[in-house]
Parts: C-alpha cells; structure tokens; sequence
C-alpha cells in the first residue's frame, strides 16, 4: 500500500506539471483580485481589459485571479509578478489604467511606481518565515508594504496569493499535505494531542480550547458524528471568513477533514451566510474539485477513512452563529438556540455528537499540523497562542484585513499597521467583538491583543470585527447602533433578550433624542447586567456589552446628553443648536435651504434662525461658504 | 436506580438521585422555584428564563428546568441578585402585556398575575412600547389574543409535540415573534382541531374559549323557551376544582341544582346519551364485524378527533363508526321525541350543553347535524364558563344541596358515566356488544387494559369464540401514532376507540383552570378525575347501557330500534374530507 | 388525491425536480431551507402555493415553513419590485453616513424599507453588511454593489436605472 503522503507528494508533482505547462514560456505573471470586494470595486472590468489584451496576442503574460489579500481601500489590486524580482503592487487599478500597465510594464518593463503600492516602504524587518514554511510564500509577495510587514499570515497565509479556484495551486502550496501527514502518520489522539499542546482556542468568539472541543467529541460513542464549519459571519462590519473562504476554500476543507479524522466523523457540514454567494461557488467548486482529486470521499488518499462535506446555506440570522441555533438552521428549524447541556459535543446536529468550529479555526488546522504544535505556540501569549485575524473598519486610514500575533497591541494596529486617523481627527474609542463587543477608550490602546487581556479591558476578542471611531461619533449613538442590531437580532425565545434589550433600546433612543432622565444610566446598567447573566444564549449574554462598556469608559458622554442635553460630537441632530454668527455675509444660501423657513434676514445682513421653527436638520450648515453657522 | 449524588440548596445538604434537573430534584425537597414556560410534559424551552438560579462556578444563571444536577453541586435558589432578577424579568413579561387585569378573563386565575403577586413586582420601571396585534375572534371554539401571548410556547410544544397538529407555530422573531398559524390564518381557516388544549396550558388569556356565557344569561331570561340542558361526564368530575374542592370528587348533583338556579327548566344528563350512543355503536359495530362496513370501526364521539379526521385522515372515512357524539344525540332527540313529549314546538326549545370540551362548540355549528333546519345544540359553553355562570348567577355552589336529573333523559348507567375517561367508550361498547352477540351477560365487566393513562392501548375480547382486537388512544398525537399502524396493517384491529384531548375528554379543553402550585393536564389530576367516574360507574345498580330502562322505553316508543330508520334519520351523520389551506395530503402524515 | 397545486407551470416543476432529489435521503426535511431558498430563487420570494408544495411534498407541517420563512430576513415574503435595492446599514456604513443614503433612499422612492415603488420597478430593503467596507457607504442592486455614495449620486444611479426600463 502506498502512503497518502507519497499519493499527496504525486499529485503535487502533477499539479506542478499542470501549472507548468499553463505558464509555458510566461515569464510574467498578473494576478488580479477576485473577491466580492475586489469586484464591488470594479476588478471585472479591470481582469477583462487583461484577458482581452492575452486573448489579441500579448505574450509572455500568464493572467490569473486571486482572492483578497486583504487591502479595501486600495482595490482593485493587481500584482505583477517576475522570478526574481519584487512583485509589483498596483493599486486602485481602473481598467484604463490596466492598459497602461499593459503597455508601459508588460510590454515594455517599466515599472509605473506613482501607482504601486511596492518598494516605497523599507525591506521587512526580519524574515519571519524560512524558505518553504507554509507561511512564506505571503511574506515574499507582501512583505515589503509596511500594511502587511507588521502582519503575520498563518490563516490569510494563501489569501491575494494563489487562484482560489485551482486546487492545482492550492497543492503548489503544500496543500493537503496536513491531511496526507495525519493520514499517513498520525492517530487521531495524536491530532487531538497536537491541537491541546498548540494553545489553538476557537477563533468564533468565546476562545474555548479548540483540542479540548475535539476530544470531548472524539470522546462520545456513536456510530455518526458531524464536523461542522460555522461559515456564518453575522458581524456587521466582518468579513475575515468570506476573505477566508472566497480566497483559499481548500485551507478550510482540508482542517474539516482532519478534524473528522481525528473525532471520527464522515460527514462535514459547511454552515455559510447565503449573502456570500461568490464563497459559496468557490466552495462548491473546491469540493468538486477536492473530490475528483480523491481528497473527499471514499478511502481517502488510500486510507480507511472516508469523508464528505456538504453546504448548508443560511437565510439571514445573526443568531445562527450560536451554535445550537446553527445547529436547529442546519435541521431545518428556525435558529432558535436551546439550553445547554446537553453540549453538542454530545447531542448536536440530529442529535449524534457534533465538532463545531468557524472557519477561521478551521484554516490555522493545517499550519499547525504542518509545522507542530511547539512551533505554533510560539506565537502569541500565554494563553492565547496563534494569531487573530481582524476585519479594521471605520475611521482608520488603512481599511482591510489584517492578521497580527496575539499579543500585539491595540495601538500597534491603530498607528502602524492602520497608518492612524484619517483627516487629523482624534481617535476616540476602538470597538472589538461586533454587536457582542465593547468599545475601549485611548487608555486601553496599549492592551495587548488576547481573549484574556480584551475581557478583562471590558471588551472580547469577539470574532474579529474592529471598528476605528474618532471624535466625530457620538458613544451613546455607537451603543445603540449595536444594541438595535441585536435587539433586530434577537431570536425572541427568552424574555430577558426579547424583551429587555428592547427596552434599553428604547431608553438610549430617547438618551440620543435628548429625552433622557436621570436615572436612564442606572436603569441601562440593572437591565443590562440581568440580561448578560440571565439571557439563554451567547446572543442575549453579550447584547448589552456595547453599552455597558461605553457607559463603563464614555460615562460623561451619557451624562452630557441627559444632563445638559448636548452630544460632544455633534452627531445626534436633537441635540444640535445651530446659530448664526458674526461671519455671516447674508448671502441668502442658508434661507433658500431651510425647509423649514426658520431662516430669516435680509439680503447683506446678517440672517437670524427661529430656534422654535428648526427642525436641526443642518441643511444650513451644509451649505454655508463661510463658515457662519455654529453647531453646539 | 439512579446514583446518589450529593447537592447544595442555599447552603443545605441533600441527597438527591443524580441525572434530574435542578428543578426536578429541588421540588421533591420542598422548594417550588418560580416557573413559567415549563411543563413537565412537554419538551424543556428553557426560554422564560423565570426559573433561573446560581451555580457556584457558572458566570451566568442557569435556568433549573433544564440544568441537570451534578455531584457536590452549590445551587443558590434565593439571593437577593437572583429575587432581583427575577422580578425584573417577571416584570420585563409585564411590561409587554396588557394592563388590563381586572377585566381580563383569567383575573384570579391567571398565571403570570400569581406570578408578578409572588414576585413582588410593586413599581414599573421598564414600561416602553407594547406589542398591539388584532385578536383572532374566528373560531367557533378558539378565541386568540396575540396581545396577551408572553411567548412560553406551552400551546405550540402541546399542539405539536402531543397533539401533533402543528396548527400553532412562532412566526417572525425577536420582539415581533406571534404564536399563529400558518400564513398568519385566521383560525377558522387553520388546520386547528379546536381541541383547545392550548387554552389548557397557557399561563395567560392569550387563548380562552369563544365565550357564550353573555348570551346564554340572556337566554335565560327569555320566556319565549323552554330551557333544556344536558351536561358531558366530565363536567361533573371536574367543576368543583374550580370552586377550590379537590380533582376527583363529583360534583353531579350539586351541578344538576346549581343548573336550575340558573334558571333552566331541565336539566339531563349527556350520559343518557352515551348509553344510546353504546345501543347505536355496538349494534354498528356487529353489523361490521358480521361483513357489513369497513374494519376497524372506530369511535366519532369526540369532536376535535373529527375535525383532525376529515383533515388528515380522509382516507378513513369509511372506518369511523356513524354515530353522533352522545351531545348531538341529546339534541336531536330535544328538538323532537322531547318536544313531541311536552307538547312543545322544537324551535321554541333552548338546546344547551355543558361540556368539558372547546370543540362541541364547533360540532354544535357543523350544518350536518341540524334537525329540520335547527342547530341541535343551541349553545355550548364549557365547565369553565358555567363555573363562571355559577359564581355570576350568585348561586352557592359550595354549599348548595344536590338534586336529581329530569326525566325522561336523565337516567344513565354506569357504562354512560365512563365515556369521560379514556378507554371508556371502548369499555362501555363492550360491556353492550358482548350481550348483544353472545345473549349472555359480560361478567368481568371492569377492563383494567383499557383504563389509566398510556398513550395507546390493546385489548383482546373474545366474542364467542371470534377474537376481537380493540386498541384504545387518547390526545391526538397517540391517535396519529395508531392510526399509522392502522394505515400499514389495517387488520391489525376490529374496533378503535379515539379521543382528541390527553386523557380523554376529562382532560378536555373545557375544564378548569390549574390552580395553585399545579400545573394543567397534571396526570394525578386526570387520573382523580377518572377515578370519580369509575366511582360513579361502581355505586351504579345498572352499570351495562342496554339495561338502561328510559333507553328502552325511548326505543320502544320513538327509534323502534338500533340503526332503525328513525335512529338513522336522528342519531347518524357522515363526514367528509377537509382541506383547509396548507394541509398535508392524506397520505403523508403530520411530524 | 391530494390538495396540492397541480405542476403546471413550469417553476413549479422545477421546484418539484429539486425536491424529488432531497425527498428519498434521510433526514430530508432537514433541507427546507434549501428548499425555500430554491423557491424564492424561482419565484423571487416565498409564493405561497409553492409553500403548500412544499408541504406536502417533503411532509412538513405549513406553521413549520411558516415559522421558518418568517424567522430568517433572506426569505421575502412578498413579490419584489423588478430591481432589488439593498442598502447596507452595518457598522462601516453608518459611520460612513448610510443613514442619509437611507433618507436620500427612502425620499427619491417614496417608500420605505421593505417596501416597493408605486410602478413596481424598485423595492427597497436593508442589507447587513455586504462585505465592501472599504468603499462604505454602500448600496447593491440586483447584486451589483456601488460604492462610495453620496446622496447625488444615488439619484444618478436611480436615474440610471430609469432610463433603461423606459428605453426597453
């Protein structure tokens, strides 16, 4: 019999020969990427202008997609690529500028620096990575931009890298190697041993023990048991597992696999949000494609064990991250979540024991196998080993998907990696965790990024979503945006959740409308603290977080809208005053704009608003030229 | 027998037997920790969240109906955190409910007003938007009022985990969940059998009854009628739980004197007319058996258990016995021998019957049963309403004294009596068939198979010699389970005796309230009920219907005799196939 | 007999096709998400013959696809207009000022959230985030997403989109 490592070792030798045969000749290679946001930002166009130009005779060129590697603000991106030399980063790529690139640097070699995003920044560094890690291959393509030096790519590690649709390129990759090694030399108490020695915790959210998780359901008898990905990426504001999965779908089949291995499951279950359709293709197509190359199914790489892996579309449910309730949508109910114990570990999907973990989880399986788990707990802290991928939003000048040790600080992510506040504003607070989340303020900026330290900061680690605010957002607004997204979200089985999380949204919707009375934070804070321990679910658990943590660190805030009916940022309109200062040259703008007639004054003088007749809808302070209208 | 482990209750000691909840085990040990959603005979929801305590080590709370003890565990069932949460949760429920107690239905009976009471909500500090949804006034039988749901899920578990009708569902979610049927449906356009079990189990007035108590008192007054009433077995099993007496004592002569306070000028028994019922059903039942109709017959009398039949069993139409149910029977035999007797015009007799069940409040509009063009039963109101009547009418129910039924349809035999509690109809029917084929007396004629409270249940008569196999179920959901034996060997029994509500119609969705401390549908107040009817049956000299002497002299001067023509034209009726909207074809079954 | 729609048009053979494929697995019920997914992919929302169909097809109880249809947002409940307008309302967005493209919305179309165009031609509806922070605020139409929007520009898009129905 031979030993899936050497069927592996031959398929990747074929697959070699494929991509070979495919770049015969081609001694540059343009990758564009194809991911839902590189396409939302007109990459289609841009890949067509390049198809088009191979199609009527460039050559030397070999044209491929890739996924995301994670620079939003800077799509669509194009990399150009030539054996020994530094990949040629073109950003925020129109397709005139693709037939540029074209003309000037594939066809004439000059590299067009004033839109590439390479060789302004210093070489990296240090290596972090050795010459055929996993993990390396990112580094030599990104290494030199500042964005992804300060980032370590273990999950992402493929993502802006290879075709996601060709598993040729994922095995170019070292792909399904992991499954190979476990298959060929590993028992399953093995695996599970390596995952408890690496410190891996579930990257979903709450941080519990992946190994752990494993042998407690490698641990149950039954004849069936499932392995499920939880692909349902409900935080709004995160995309690190559509990245994930539309940029290297293969990472995620191949941990599933070994996971089944190693509790003695035969089916695997992706559990994906149906928002995510081009994810869902890829998918669909790796699973195809894992197939037809014998990494699914029946006697894998000639080994006893068999193995499938089906998809399982959402409808739309934030709570369908919990995992009972993904559990009851996988059955075909509504995600309604059940009291724990039974754990689905022991009762799960159908009932049989069942392995849940998200898909950014499932993606650190094969590097750890790969390179140990003494290697992987060499990253990060103490008890929190690895890196964390976190989707950086809002109020930040670098936007994108970024991948950091743990143990890497706020700050670092905010300055560095983040390049600070966009427009000379002042940063404010950085949210974690989504709507689960709490929002920090500065003096927490230099808390270092691990389950531990962000729950004791008064925040989680949460699935990864991290939104920037600066001083323009007012923090009771910010709380009861997140808050009116859970309560949206509530299931509504247990009272505490359905009921209570609408009422503290309606008391920070009248705090907001400056209707607040005293009295309003202490009733936020009974409620709240009732729900995290009394809700049924994760969901209700951590709703009031956004609350109670700004009322935590932005207490004055609360107090300045109740007490003296004022928002500091100037965000919520009911609180607003406008008036009309000395600067005022009575050009007449401001009266035509009003709706509602509260402007008056002469044409050249200085115009007066009825503060009874305003509705604060700020119409005149949009248009005013010179600056004459004051906002308090 | 399960291991001994050892708890914590609020600091005490206790031996308990391990895998039971924290619930399980504190109420043997004399706490009632407060509740809401659960049932204990329905699946754990965990949702109300009402039940909460503190298990040293846990973060959060964790709710008792569905958290198992474990060795050397500390629970907390009273802190001053926890009687805090509670209320605010309590209070929470509250604050989504109308304030409108003193003229809701369930004042004083009502679950969540004992609980807010227990709880000590004394202020509102959460009070903010309501929920504002139309009722659902539809239905014959079930009036639903969406405003007054705390969303506990009682009525959606027993519709569909012991009914199986799975007419109710939740729809929507979050603060915007309604428990409703499917597409949102009026009832009367639902696949709901009226059966009236989740009125039964709702803590609220989010389902009561169509109420006919304004109108009946109104009737009453009228001297246009004659006011006739006939009263179900059950009614009098039951009705003095609503007046604070113990479940099982029988309040039938009391209810007979208190109906006559209330101004009627008869008052008969239905069990009269559970022992016609036995006359017509057994005589039907040896026709089949002799080659004439379809095998295994099986029972009509109860009416959600039609309603469910024309639905979803279409295809055993031929299979169910013609009989009118014993409250129909009454009503026709009102509007016609008992008029003709007291030289009355019919239209001018008031049919009313008390009846333990939501559903007779449908059958009684079903067009089918009208004799010459009346309803045979004018009004129906349930043991719940005429208890209500009863303490409206300013009559002393508690004190009053017992008085007899009326002739000529007042007399019943013990068999008649039985009819209530599952299994009884069945009992009944053999007790007569038995003498009917064999001319001989049936001597054992107490069949302890076919008593208590299992889902299903077989018996084996032997008829001369013949072999009949008989099975016997209560609630919906056994009767689904039956019938899918039935579809797949439909040999397998000569005789099925079906009843739509758990426990038979004792367990109707007419009866009384839960009180104190008890839950709805509790087994040891169905199995007290029963045993009031097996006494009344016992203290009975004529305890076998054919030995009924009014019913052989109403055959003997009107219906001449069993399946005549007469009993044909008045006691028999047909049925047909019903699909409302949504329905599952007759040859899938429901989930 | 049954009471179930005969398969006349053509969707509903269809629907019925990719039922016949789940129904002999076990667990086959378990697939109504799929199931409803397929309708509305067919019909553009849940039609409620088709539910029915699927009732009695796959043997669930109707207060069950019910229950389920109305729990998850995906699911519509009601015919949508030609063009579908989903505007992102999550974090990135609103910060980024999706509220006003939201009133822009709502003004331009004289409906609200849920709600379709008198002629029929958009609805509107609010989507959680569409994945395209970068380029925040948001909007996708009939799953193309535009980005970057100010109120100005989405009356151009609208425009757009006016244009070419009128021309056709």
């Amino acid at each position: 019999m031979i030993a899936p490592l050497d069927i592996l070792k031959k398929k990747r030798s074929e697959a070699l020969d494929r991509i070979h045969s495919k770049e015969y000749l081609s001694i540059k290679r343009v990758h564009v990427g194809m991911a839902t946001c590189e396409i939302a930002a007109g990459s289609k166009e841009v890949m067509d202008v390049f198809l088009q130009a191979v199609k009527s005779g460039l050559t030397d060129v070999c044209v491929s997609q890739k996924g995301c590697a994670g620079r939003c603000n800077f799509e669509p991106t194009v990399e150009v690529m030539e054996d020994g030399k530094i990949p040629v980063k073109y950003c925020k790529v129109t397709p005139e500028m693709a037939k540029q690139i074209i003309e000037r640097h594939l066809k004439k070699g000059e590299v067009i620096r004033d839109w590439a995003d390479s060789g302004k920044v210093k070489q990296p560094e240090k290596e972090k990575f050795e010459e055929g890690h996993l993990c390396s291959h990112f580094q030599r393509v990104f290494g030199d931009v500042d964005f992804f030096s300060r980032q370590m790519r273990i999950v992402l590690r493929n993502c802006g890298i290879i075709d996601p649709e060709s598993i040729d390129d994922y095995l170019s990759a070292r792909g399904y190697e992991a499954l190979a090694k476990v298959l060929t030399e590993m028992t399953p108490v093995q695996v599970i041993d390596a995952l408890k020695k690496s410190g891996l915790r579930g990257r979903g959210g709450a941080g519990f023990p992946t190994g752990v998780k494993w042998e407690l359901t490698a641990r149950e008898n039954s004849e069936e048991k499932f392995v499920i990905c939880n692909a349902d990426e409900g935080d709004p504001g995160a995309f690190m597992d559509r990245s994930t999965i539309e940029g290297d779908p293969h990472t995620v089949i191949e941990g599933i696999l070994i996971g089944g291995y190693a509790i003695g499951a035969n089916k695997g279950i992706i559990y994906i949000r149906a928002e995510y359709p081009l994810a869902v293709k890829r998918l669909e197509k790796a699973i195809i494609d894992a197939g037809s190359q014998g990494f699914l199914g029946e006697n894998i790489l000639g080994s006893n064990f068999s193995f499938n892996i089906e998809i399982r579309l959402g409808a739309g449910a934030f709570v369908c991250g919990e995992e009972t309730a993904l559990i009851h949508s996988i059955e075909g109910h509504r995600g309604m979540p059940r009291p724990r114990p039974p754990f689905p570990s022991v009762r799960g999907l159908f009932d049989k024991p069942t392995l849940i973990n998200n898909v950014e989880t499932w993606a650190n399986i094969p590097v750890v196998i790969i390179h140990g788990a003494e290697w992987f707990s060499s990253i990060g802290t103490q008890k929190s080993k690895g890196t964390k991928v976190f989707a950086l939003a809002g109020k930040i000048t670098n936007t994108g998907l970024v991948e950091v040790p743990m143990g890497t600080t706020l700050r670092e992510i905010v300055y560095d990696i983040g390049a600070g506040i966009p427009g000379n504003k002042k940063f404010k607070a950085i949210q974690t965790g989504g709507p689960s989340g709490g929002c920090l303020s500065e003096e927490y900026l230099d808390t270092p990024i691990d389950y531990d330290s962000l729950a004791k900061a008064g925040s989680i680690m949460g699935s990864g979503g991290m939104i920037i605010i600066d001083e323009d957002s007012c923090m009771v607004n910010v709380a009861r945006f997140f808050l009116e997204f859970t309560q949206n979200e509530s299931c509504g089985k247990c009272a505490p959740c359905r009921e209570g999380t609408k009422r503290m949204l309606e008391i920070l919707t009248r705090i907001t409308e400056g209707k607040g009375e005293e009295g309003d934070i202490e009733k936020l804070e009974r409620l709240g603290t009732m729900i995290k321990k009394a809700s049924l679910c994760g969901l209700g658990q951590s709703a009031p977080n956004p609350v109670l943590s700004t009322i935590k660190n932005f207490r004055i805030e609360y107090e300045e809208h109740i007490r003296d009916k004022k928002c500091r940022a100037h965000f919520c309109p009911s609180l607003l005053e406008y008036t009309i200062i000395d600067k005022c040259v009575g050009c007449g703008l401001c009266r035509k704009a009003c709706p509602a007639g509260a402007i008056t004054g002469a044409l050249k003088s200085r115009h007066e608003i009825d503060k009874q007749k305003c509705i604060k809808c700020g119409a005149c302070y949009k248009v005013c030229k010179f600056s004459a209208i004051s906002r308090v | 027998m399960a291991k001994k482990i050892k708890i914590y209750i609020d600091n005490r000691p206790y031996e308990v037997e391990d895998g039971q909840t924290i619930m399980q085990a504190a109420d043997k040990l004399g706490y009632h920790i407060p509740r809401l959603c659960y049932h204990p005979k329905l699946s754990i929801e965990g949702a109300c969240r009402v039940c909460i305590v503190q298990v040293e080590g846990m973060k959060n709370y964790v709710a008792s109906c569905a958290y198992p003890v474990a060795d050397g565990m500390k629970i907390l069932t009273h802190t001053k955190e926890l009687r805090t949460a509670r209320r605010d949760i309590v209070e929470l429920i509250l604050d989504n409910h109308p304030e409108d107690c003193h003229t809701c239905e369930r004042d004083g009976i009502c679950e969540l007003q004992r609980l807010a009471y227990a709880m000590g909500l004394r202020h509102r500090h959460f009070e903010g938007e309501r929920k504002c949804y139309a009722k659902d006034l539809s239905s014959e039988s079930v009036i639903r009022d969406p405003n007054k749901c705390i969303l506990c899920g009682r009525c959606v578990r027993i519709c569909s985990e012991i009914q199986k009708v799975n007419n109710l569902g939740y729809a929507y979610r979050g603060f915007k969940t309604v428990v409703i049927p499917a597409y949102d449906m009026p009832f009367s356009e639902s696949v709901c059998t009226a059966c009236g079990q989740c009125i039964n189990v709702c803590p609220t007035a989010a389902f009561v009854e169509k109420n006919h108590t304004q109108e009946l008192f109104e009737k009453l007054q009228d001297d246009n009628f004659v006011k006739v009433v006939q009263f179900a077995p059950s009614v009098r099993a039951a009705i003095g739980e609503a007046f604070g007496f113990e479940p099982g004592v029988s309040k039938e002569k009391e209810t007979v004197a208190a109906l006559r306070r209330l101004g009627f000028d008869y008052v008969f028994d239905t069990q009269f007319c559970a022992d016609l019922t036995i006359m017509e059903e057994a005589s039907e039942f040896l026709e089949r058996l002799k080659g004439k109709g379809k095998l295994p017959m099986i029972t009509s009398c109860s009416s959600a258990w039609m309603k469910c039949m024309e639905q979803f069993y279409p295809d055993l139409i031929g299979n169910i016995s013609t009989c009118k149910s014993p409250m129909s029977m009454m009503g026709a035999l009102l509007k016609t021998y008992f008029a003709d007797k007291i030289k009355t015009e019919p239209k001018k007799i008031l049919s009313v019957a008390v009846m333990c069940c939501t559903a007779k409040k449908y059958e009684a509009s079903r067009p089918e049963l009208r004799i010459n063009g009346m309803p045979a039963v004018d009004i129906v109101v349930t043991t719940r309403e005429l208890a209500w009547m009863i303490k409206s009418g300013g009559v002393d129910f508690i004190n009053i004294k017992g008085e007899d039924f009326d002739k000529p349809l007042g007399l019943s035999s013990g068999g008649g009596a039985i009819f209530g509690a599952t299994g009884g109809v069945m009992e009944a029917a053999i007790r007569t068939a038995y003498e009917l084929y064999t001319g001989e007396p049936l001597m054992e004629i107490e069949i302890n198979e076919l008593r208590g409270l299992k889902g299903i249940k077989e018996g084996l008569i032997s008829l001369d010699g013949a072999q009949v196999r008989v099975a016997v179920a209560h609630g919906l959901g056994n009767a689904n389970a039956l019938l899918e034996i039935v579809r797949k060997d439909p040999g397998r029994y000569h005789f099925i005796e079906i009843m739509g509500c758990p426990g038979g119609c004792i367990g109707g969705g007419g009866q009384p309230y839960a009180g104190l401390n008890s839950i709805p549908l509790d087994e040891d107040t169905l199995k007290k009920r029963a045993q009031a009817l097996y006494d009344i049956d016992r203290h009975k000299t004529i305890r076998r219907a054919h030995n009924n002497p009014d019913i052989r002299r109403l055959y003997r001067e009107f219906l001449g005799k069993p399946l005549g023509e007469k009993s044909h034209e008045l006691l028999h009726t047909h049925y047909k196939a019903k699909f409302p909207r949504g329905i599952i074809p007759q040859e899938l079954t429901t989930r | 007999m049954s009471c179930s729609v005969k398969a006349q048009d053509s969707k509903l053979s269809e629907l019925n096709r990719f039922m016949d494929a789940l129904k002999g697995a076990s667990r086959s019920e378990s697939n109504l998400i799929a199931i409803l997914h397929k309708v509305q992919e067919l019909y553009g929302y849940l039609d409620r013959d088709a539910m029915d169909e699927v009732a009695a097809t796959m043997n669930i109880p109707t207060a069950h696809i019910w229950g389920v249809a109305t729990f998850y947002h995906y699911f519509k409940l009601k015919k949508p207009g030609k063009h579908v307008i989903a505007i992102c309302l999550g974090t990135a967005c609103y910060i980024k000022g999706a509220g006003e493209i939201l009133e822009k919305l709502k003004e331009e179309l004289k409906t609200d959230i849920g709600g379709m165009t008198s002629d029929g031609l958009f609805s509107l509806e609010e989507a959680r985030c569409l994945g395209a922070c970068g380029l925040a605020p948001v909007m996708m139409i009939d799953g193309k997403i535009y980005g970057s929007l100010t109120p100005k520009k989405v009356s151009e898009i609208l425009q757009g989109y006016r244009k070419r129905s009128s021309g056709e």
